[in-house]
Order: C-alpha cells, then sequence, then structure tokens
C-alpha cells in the first residue's frame, strides 16, 4: 500500500512501511484467494461491483481528487465506454477484447476532453455544469439514436458471448473475476505511476493553487485537459466492465445521475487524492448496504419496506458525506492511517488536501 | 406566428418557475457563497410537507404557516451544523457538503412522508385563456404573477429593511461586515430561511402542475443553467435567465426537436449554458470578479 | 544582449475606475537588483503582476529580452525565463517542499503521458534529473533537510523559502521578489538578503524586489524605484534616493533617520 500512497510527505520511515508491506501481502494473498473462498453470490454480487466502482472512484479522483476539477459527468463517461465497447465488439468482428477495451476508453477519454474544454477558462462548480451536460446530452444521444443499441427494442446493450480474452469468459463467475481484476490492477498501477511522477505533481499543482501554478511555469490548461482525458478514459473502461462484467445488459439508466454522484461519494467518503480512497470507499458503498439489510433484518425483524429502506440509505449516506466533509476530509484513507500508526499518532498529520481550494470564480 | 408566439409565451412563463428557484440560489450565493445543491431537495421537502398536512385535513392556511415553521428550523439547523463547522473551507468543500445534504434531507423527506406521487390542488383552475387566436396557460399565468410578487417582495426586503442592508454588506465585503460586528451566523440562517420560503412557493406551483413527487427536487438542475445564463450573483439576472432558458427551451423542443428525435429539453438549457461558458462566463447580469493572487 | 532587460512605457492599470498605476515608466538593467519601494497600496505587488502577466495593464507597453508585449500572460512570462514569489506565500499546500520545488521545472517537462504511465526511460531519467536539481536548489538555500516535509507545515518564513527556491529551480533570467523579507526575524533577514546578493553575483541573475525594510533595500539595492499612489516618486540610485525631498515626504511617519539607516 505505501507503494500506492500518495503523492506528498512521501517520508520512508521504515515504521510506516513495515505495516504497508504486510498490508500489501495480506491483500494480495485475499485476492488470489477471493475465488476459492467466496460463494458465486459474493464474487458476482459484490467483489466485481465493487473492483469496478473502484476502478471508476478511481478515474474520478484523477480528475477531481488529484487535479482539482469537480464532475458530475462520471456517469456519462462510463456510459460512452460501455456504448463504445458494445459498438466495437458487434461492429468489428475479430476484434480482441483488449484493444476494444483500449479503444472504447479512448473514446470516453474524447468525450471528457470535449466537455472539459470549458475548464480551459472556468472554474470550480461552473464546471458541474459542463459535466452535467455531458450526462445529460449522452443520456439523450445512446436512447435516441437505435444505431448505439442496435435498436433493440428495450433500448438495451448486451453482448451474445459477454466479454472473454485468454480464455477467460465473462460468462463464469471466475472468468469475470479475474477479468476485472486484471483490468483494476493494471489500471490502477498506470495511474499510480502518472500521479507519483511530474503529471500528478502538475494536477496537484493546479488543484492546490493553479494561479501560481501557471506563474511556474506549469501549462494549467492543458493540464486540467489531460486530467479529463485520463479521468474519462479510466471511467470509460470502468462502464464497459460495469456493463459486460456486472450487468451484462445495461442500458442508460444504469449510467444515470445516481451513478455520478455514487461515483463522487466514493472519493468523498474513501479520501479525495489518494487512490486507496477510491478503493476504500468503494468498498464502504459495497458493504453499507448488506450492512443496514443485516440490522433491518435483526433490529426490525425485516418489517421495512423496500421505499423505506432505499431512503434510510439515503440519509445515511447524506449524514456520513456531511461528517466526512467536515470531521475528515482526507476520508477513510486517512482514518485507517491514523489506525496504522496507532493513536499515539505515528506519522504527523499529514495534510494531502485539507480543502478543494479552487476559487469558484470563472 | 401564432405557434411561435404560443410557445414563446408558454416558455416565458415556464421559465418565471426557473426563476422562481434560481433565486433561492442567488440568495444563498451572494450570502454565503455557497452553491446550494439541496435547493431543489429543500423545495421537495417544504411541498411534500404542505401536500401531507393538507391531507390530514389541516386547513391550508395553518398547513403554510406549519410548513414555512419548519423550513425556517431547518435552515437555522443547516447553518448551525453544516455551515459553521464547515467555515474558511473551500467553496467545492460547500458544494459537496450541500449535495450531500440533498442525499440527507430527501431520504428524511421521504422516508417520513412517502415516495409516492401527491396531487396538489391550489384551486387555481388551469382553464386555457385566448389572447385572440394565441392560447395560454391561466395557471402558469397566476404562477408568474406569484413569481413577480415575490420577487417585488424580496427587492423591498433587501433594500428597505435593516436586515437587508446588513445582508448585502455581508455579499459584498464579508469581513469588513464581520468588523462592523454583523451577526453572519444570523444572517446565514435568515437567508436559508428566506431562500427555503421562496423554494417552498416554487415548490407549491410547481406541485400543482406535476405532482409533488421526487422529481421536484430535480429542478435544481434546470436552475443551474439559469444561473450561469443570469450570473450568479444577480437576482435580475436569474429572473432574465430563468426566462431565457424556459423560452429558448420550448422554442427548440418546438422548432428543432423534431429534427432530433424530440426529448431534448434535457440538455438544451445546459448547452445554451455551456455557450455562454465559453462566450460570456460571468453570465448576463453577473460580476466578473478580479482574480487576486 | 542589449544593456536592459526590462522596459516598461507609460503603462497603466485600473481596476473598476480605481487607478492603481498611472502612466507608469522605468527600465531594469541586466544584472541589476532593483527595489520597488513605497507606502502600502502603493501599486508595488501590482506592478510585480503586470510584469509576470498576471494582470493586464489597461495601457502602455513592456519590452522584456528586445521583446514587445502588450500583455504578459503568467505562462509565457514563466517560460520566457520571469520567476517570480509571492507576498502572501503561494505554494502548493498539498505538497512537500521537494515537489514543490519540483513543479517549478514544469517549462522543462518532456516525458509524455504514456512515458510516465508507463515509466518508460525517459519518464525515469526525467524524474531523476528533476529530483536532483530540486535537492541542488534546495541545499544551496539550506533546504535539504526539509525535502520531504509537508509545505503546509511548515513555519511562515521556511515558505518564503521555498517558494524562493521553487522559483530558482526555473533558471530564470529575471525574478521578481514581493517581500522576500517579510515576517522574518533579523538574522533570517540577514541571512536572505546576503543570498539574493549572492544569487545576483554569481549566477549575473537579475532581480526586482519589494521591500518594506528600507535600511536592508538601500544597502541591497543597485537601483530604487519609489512609487506612491501608482505613480513613480523617484528613479535611481539608493545614495539619491536617500537625500530625494520628495521621497522624504512621502515617508514622512518614518521619517529621515529610518531612511538613512
Amino acid at each position: 500500500m505505501a507503494g500506492l500512497s500518495s503523492r506528498s510527505g512521501a517520508q520512508p520511515l521504515p515504521l510506516v512501511i513495515a505495516p504497508g508491506i504486510l498490508v500489501l501481502a495480506a491483500v494480495t494473498a485475499l485476492v488470489l484467494a477471493v475465488p476459492f473462498l467466496a460463494s458465486e453470490y459474493w464474487v458476482n454480487a459484490i467483489i466485481v461491483p465493487f473492483l469496478i466502482l473502484a476502478l471508476a472512484g478511481l478515474g474520478l479522483n484523477l480528475l477531481t481528487g488529484f487535479a482539482g476539477q469537480l464532475s458530475l459527468g462520471s456517469g456519462a463517461f462510463m456510459m460512452v465506454g460501455a456504448y463504445a465497447t458494445y459498438a466495437l465488439q458487434l461492429r468489428v468482428p475479430g476484434l480482441p477484447l483488449p484493444v476494444a477495451l483500449l479503444l472504447a476508453g479512448l473514446l470516453a477519454g474524447a468525450a471528457g476532453l470535449l466537455f472539459g474544454l470549458p475548464a480551459r477558462r472556468i472554474k470550480g462548480f461552473y464546471l458541474i455544469v459542463s459535466t452535467l451536460a455531458a450526462q445529460f446530452f449522452f443520456e439523450w444521444l445512446f436512447l435516441k439514436v437505435p444505431w448505439f443499441y442496435n435498436g433493440n427494442p428495450s433500448a438495451t446493450i448486451a453482448l451474445p458471448h459477454g466479454l472473454s480474452v485468454f480464455g477467460l469468459s465473462a460468462e463464469n463467475p471466475h472468468g469475470r473475476y479475474w477479468l476485472t481484476l486484471g483490468t483494476v490492477a493494471l489500471l490502477t498501477l498506470l495511474s499510480a505511476n502518472l500521479v507519483r511522477g511530474q503529471t500528478g505533481r502538475t494536477w496537484t499543482a493546479v488543484r492546490d493553487m493553479d494561479a501560481a501554478a501557471a506563474v511556474v511555469g506549469v501549462q494549467t490548461r492543458s493540464a486540467k485537459l489531460q486530467a479529463f482525458f485520463v479521468s474519462s478514459f479510466v471511467l470509460g473502461i470502468a462502464g464497459a466492465l460495469w456493463a459486460f462484467c456486472y450487468l451484462g445488459s445495461a442500458s442508460v439508466q444504469s449510467f444515470g445521475l445516481a451513478r455520478s454522484y455514487q461515483i463522487l461519494f466514493i472519493i468523498i467518503l474513501g479520501g479525495l487524492g489518494t487512490i486507496r480512497g477510491a478503493f476504500l470507499g468503494a468498498a464502504f458503498v459495497s458493504l453499507l448496504p448488506l450492512i443496514l439489510d443485516w440490522l433491518f433484518q435483526h433490529l426490525l425483524s425485516g418489517h421495512v419496506d423496500e421505499g423505506l429502506r432505499q431512503n434510510i440509505q439515503k440519509a445515511i449516506f447524506g449524514l456520513l458525506i456531511i461528517g466526512f466533509l467536515i470531521k475528515e476530509p482526507e476520508g477513510l484513507a486517512r482514518l485507517l492511517a491514523c489506525l496504522f500508526a496507532g493513536p499515539s499518532g505515528g506519522r504527523p498529520r499529514r495534510r494531502n488536501l485539507r480543502d478543494l481550494n479552487q476559487e469558484t470564480k470563472p | 406566428m401564432s405557434l411561435f408566439l404560443e410557445t414563446l409565451i408558454g416558455g416565458v412563463l415556464a421559465g418565471t418557475l426557473y426563476a422562481l428557484v434560481a433565486i433561492g440560489f442567488v440568495l444563498i450565493y451572494k450570502a454565503s457563497g455557497v452553491f446550494n445543491y439541496a435547493q431543489g431537495s429543500l423545495l421537495l421537502f417544504g411541498a411534500l410537507t404542505f401536500v401531507s398536512l393538507k391531507e390530514t385535513g389541516v386547513p391550508i392556511a395553518a398547513a403554510l404557516a406549519v410548513t414555512a415553521g419548519l423550513l425556517i428550523v431547518t435552515a437555522v439547523a443547516i447553518e448551525r451544523f453544516l455551515l459553521r463547522p464547515l467555515t474558511n473551507r473551500g467553496p467545492l468543500t460547500l458544494f459537496m457538503a450541500t449535495l450531500g445534504l440533498s442525499y440527507l434531507v430527501e431520504g428524511v423527506a421521504q422516508g417520513l412522508m412517502g415516495s409516492r406521487v401527491r396531487a396538489l390542488d391550489l384551486g387555481i383552475e388551469d382553464l386555457p385563456l385566448f389572447l385572440g387566436d394565441i392560447m395560454i396557460s391561466r395557471f402558469d399565468l397566476v404562477a408568474a404573477g406569484v413569481a413577480v410578487v415575490l420577487v417585488v417582495a424580496l427587492a423591498l426586503l433587501f433594500h428597505r429593511t435593516r436586515i437587508g442592508i446588513q445582508l448585502r454588506g455581508v455579499a459584498d465585503d464579508t469581513r469588513a461586515a464581520l468588523s462592523l460586528g454583523i451577526d453572519i451566523h444570523r444572517i446565514w440562517q435568515i437567508v436559508w430561511a428566506v431562500a427555503g420560503l421562496v423554494g417552498l412557493v416554487a415548490g407549491l406551483l410547481w406541485g400543482a402542475r406535476q405532482g409533488v413527487q421526487f422529481s421536484l427536487s430535480l429542478v435544481v438542475l434546470k436552475a443551474l443553467p439559469v444561473l450561469i445564463i443570469g450570473g450568479f450573483t444577480s437576482i435580475a439576472g436569474a429572473i432574465v435567465g430563468g426566462i431565457v432558458v424556459g423560452a429558448g427551451e420550448s422554442l427548440a423542443e418546438t422548432y428543432v426537436g423534431p429534427f432530433l428525435g424530440g426529448g431534448i429539453t434535457s440538455w438544451f438549457a445546459y448547452g445554451l449554458a455551456l455557450a455562454f461558458l465559453l462566450v460570456r462566463p460571468a453570465g448576463l447580469l453577473g460580476e466578473r470578479p478580479i482574480e487576486r493572487v | 544582449m542589449s544593456d536592459t532587460i526590462l522596459e516598461l512605457t507609460d503603462v497603466t492599470l485600473a481596476f473598476k475606475g480605481l487607478t492603481a498605476i498611472n502612466g507608469l515608466s522605468f527600465s531594469v538593467r541586466r544584472g541589476e537588483i532593483c527595489a520597488l519601494i513605497g507606502p502600502n497600496g502603493a501599486g508595488k505587488s501590482s506592478l510585480l503582476n503586470i510584469l509576470n502577466g498576471v494582470y493586464r495593464p489597461q495601457s502602455g507597453t513592456i519590452v522584456f529580452e528586445g521583446e514587445r508585449f502588450h500583455r504578459m500572460e503568467p505562462l509565457k512570462a514563466a517560460r520566457r525565463g520571469i520567476g517570480r514569489s509571492f507576498q502572501n506565500n503561494a505554494l502548493f499546500s498539498g505538497m512537500s517542499v521537494l515537489d514543490n520545488v519540483i513543479v517549478g521545472l514544469s517549462r522543462r517537462a518532456r516525458a509524455s503521458l504514456v512515458e510516465e504511465a508507463l515509466r518508460l526511460p525517459r519518464a525515469r531519467a526525467q524524474e531523476a534529473a528533476f529530483r536532483e536539481r530540486a535537492r541542488a536548489v534546495l541545499r544551496l538555500l539550506d533546504l535539504e533537510s526539509r525535502a520531504g516535509t509537508a509545505v503546509g507545515t511548515l513555519p511562515y518564513g521556511i515558505q518564503k523559502k521555498v517558494e524562493l527556491a521553487r522559483a530558482l529551480v526555473a533558471e530564470p533570467s529575471l525574478l521578481l521578489l514581493d517581500e522576500p523579507l517579510a515576517g522574518m526575524n533579523a538574522r533570517e533577514k540577514d541571512e536572505i538578503a546576503a543570498l539574493i546578493e549572492r544569487l545576483n553575483r554569481e549566477l549575473a541573475l537579475t532581480i526586482v524586489l519589494i521591500e518594506h525594510d528600507l535600511g536592508i533595500v538601500l544597502r541591497l539595492a543597485h537601483h530604487v524605484v519609489v512609487l506612491d499612489y501608482g505613480r513613480k516618486l523617484a528613479d535611481g540610485p539608493p545614495d539619491s534616493i536617500r537625500n530625494d525631498p520628495d521621497v522624504i515626504a512621502a515617508y514622512i511617519g518614518a521619517g529621515p533617520a529610518a531612511l538613512a539607516a
């Protein structure tokens, strides 16, 4: 985990790394053992979606957590990735899956770039409008133009044979798991490299103070567009996995505004501006409904109707978002770091991201 | 020609409702620098409370009073438990907090009062009115009238009362206002309450037209492009922006929609707003601030 | 190469009708330390902001290295070799000291996105070179022990030095310093003043700085420009400034004694 830690204050304290390596080893062992330990239900319904949500969270975190550009259009870019993968697999026979995913990611990246263009001039929540525009436009486009769903009367997209590569097929749970895991691990590694290098520094500089960044020679405009592109690339691939490795058949509703909110909540709760934050947030978002279900069953003996349960869940999410923003803006990532360092506080509070300080003015 | 005028007038009248929602944003933004994404949820909360009270047989006036009281209490609570702990934090953090607030308010409101669609009858008959051969919705006309009255009332509030003058002071220069001993927390509470009440009016008008239901909270998404077009800092801008969006939307749907397969109202306003962002980011009537380094 | 590195002609800057700089002209010679002095609100910081393009003047021209600009832009200024530190530190609070300094090397970055994501040789080489250069500057400013520290946790005076390091690492030909000594005690001030002098002498670096401590200014600078209400009050070597009646009048509060210090 230490290797994935974010950029600031990377002090090589042996004390910090030791548990880091332990965690990494434990996570690796767990990840490899999952298909043998977990039931089919857990793999299908919890672990695979968790991994994909973590990937989507990572994608958004690159843009919002690292580069400071808020987006409510994550769903839109996932949608582009999913529909592009569908079109490529359907209309280009013999195109290998990795190539299709790569192209879909590039198309999603291009969409992100396009709707990120106003970021060259505007900041803060003005950008929300641009990203929401992406959300509504693509919902409309993929619903109104039958070419995108091959004229299917239910306007859904589904691949006849699912995704498959290297003998791994999304037809069976093990194949789904390895396919998802492989993709997520690879993209996480590449993102970590970017974030640790000059690209990540540039993004963080833009996030912390873009006026000063320009003064010291950072090309702030292209840095923002770059962040939009990379973020949407990752989100696009996450969208393709969501459609074909998890849902099986997807529609515009699978990537609606609620999805965009969910991805944002993942990184707020998990930790803005860290890579592990996306994973922690996704784990939390995946597990909370299960915990609530369990509580309702045991405390209220199951007498809660679905609508009420959803509203309670919604209120709890709202409360948690507010609570985290007030008490722990660095999210679960930091809470966990404190836990490892012990109550005495083994390392100083490193202020990764106290705030998204961006000015609100255009 | 009459189709054009009819579409235009219908759009303008609908736009006054957008404007009403947008005004709530502008008030809060000016006084506390917060972009309140929960404005739509508060509007739903108000309308839902009113309908629920009315359904249990509470007279309209009493239901209105209780709902208004509840909105004021909510505003005070929001100031105390959300704004105050987040003082001096970045605007995006505050924005995200209001996104959380919208989930909280929606979850609580619908959890307590149910998610089904409720009919709301305000006693305004929606008979079409004819001006020559142009048909106008009487309901839209009443709604627009209410909006105008409300705007005049707000203008009086801000220009004639002590609170209003203090509020403008806070909006212009928070630090100076603080040093003059203005209780900023009280100002925030008042502004959020006023915004809540404006939202209630908008929610009732809107709810009477399409039923009180979850989708009411989505008017927040309509108000956003209105704000971009009109400018975040100007109430007049919110009104102009609302009318531009309302009219533009209905004209576009009638004249451009058929060529694109229809349903373009979902994003037309956003397209318009994007064009504004690229050409005139401060909006029609907003101030372009000087960036300090 | 001309002897004049920077020349302003008739520059005027106004905010909403409020004139911050009024028809200002002066020039800076290559290799000199030029100090801008004047009471608060005289337009000193605004002037620096014009020089590196943060503000756009309504009229006037700027000639930098023989090139004529109607309006500079921050990025253009940085890429042409104008370095800058701010009055209220403008560091990237979420990053370590080392990372902050490396951002100053942005204009020399060549590795592409793909090279960085895959950690290809060019990205790795660039990273190593950047770290080395940043560390060298940190050593120069005696900040090496702080390299890994989150910049937000450092005291104000140290942050000022980090900002200086971030500007220096880019090897600017003109360095603009906005109150580099503010918030420091006498010992620290002497240390930074000596450093500025050394940078100027050893690297032949042209420096334009704003400073309130007149004693240090008159000792350090080769050339002093006195501003008052956006106008130039006096312009010349420290000795002529010291005895200028207009300047003494503007500094009535301080009195001639302060100027003589």
